[in-house]
């Protein structure tokens, strides 16, 4: 049952590290942006599954409640200020 | 195997599946704005059918309420998000990639 989350989670794991690659490398501040905010919904799901695993949803739910809304507020903010600033 | 996983599987790995879409499509598209095309949809569709297997898994209750109020709530706010860091993007003077400019950024 919990097996399957799990590699689920293993999973998702595997593509936050090469979504981490556009992160590091990926060249100017615009493709970073657009790697971490990937990253940030992958690590949603993958809170989720860690909640299923461990049998705690009720704990974790609210940690990826408020994940959503600072990856959300962050890309916003960033993307405000690149507006503002306007220039890469 | 009870009748509520068998439910939320389908659901989980299409959810992966557009998850490995995106991410294929965020390392391999040639420019800032294919990317990003990539990765808004994707994730989007992607977040969305994996918490719909979650609460689905979860069963009736207040748990799986927050569950779908994550799932509306992400469907809301990561197409704003692409929006809004495309547009600075545009401002910021980036030029779309075209087939005779050729070089990959």
């Amino acid at each position: 049952m919990s097996n399957f989350f799990l590699y689920l989670g293993m999973g998702l794991f595997t593509l936050v590290l090469f979504c981490l690659y556009r992160g590091v490398f990926g060249p100017g501040v615009l493709n970073r942006i657009a790697g971490i905010c990937a990253i940030g919904t992958k690590t949603l799901v993958i809170l989720l599954l860690m909640g299923f695993i461990y049998n705690r949803v009720e704990m974790f739910i609210d940690i990826s409640m408020v994940y959503a809304l600072l990856n959300f507020i962050g890309t916003i903010t960033v993307a405000k200020y690149l507006e503002i600033r306007g220039e890469v | 195997m009870d009748i509520q996983l068998m439910a939320s599987i389908p659901f989980l790995l299409g959810g992966f599946f557009f998850f490995l879409a995106a991410t294929v499509g965020l390392l391999r598209f040639p420019d800032f704005f294919c990317r990003l095309h990539a990765t808004g949809k994707g994730d989007t569709l992607a977040v969305l059918l994996s918490l719909i297997g979650l609460s689905i898994y979860e069963g009736f209750s207040f748990t799986s309420l927050k569950i779908i109020f994550i799932a509306v709530f992400m469907f809301l706010a990561q197409p704003t998000s692409t929006h809004a860091i495309s547009r600075a993007a545009l401002r910021c003077g980036l030029e779309p990639w075209t087939k005779e400019s050729g070089e990959r950024r």
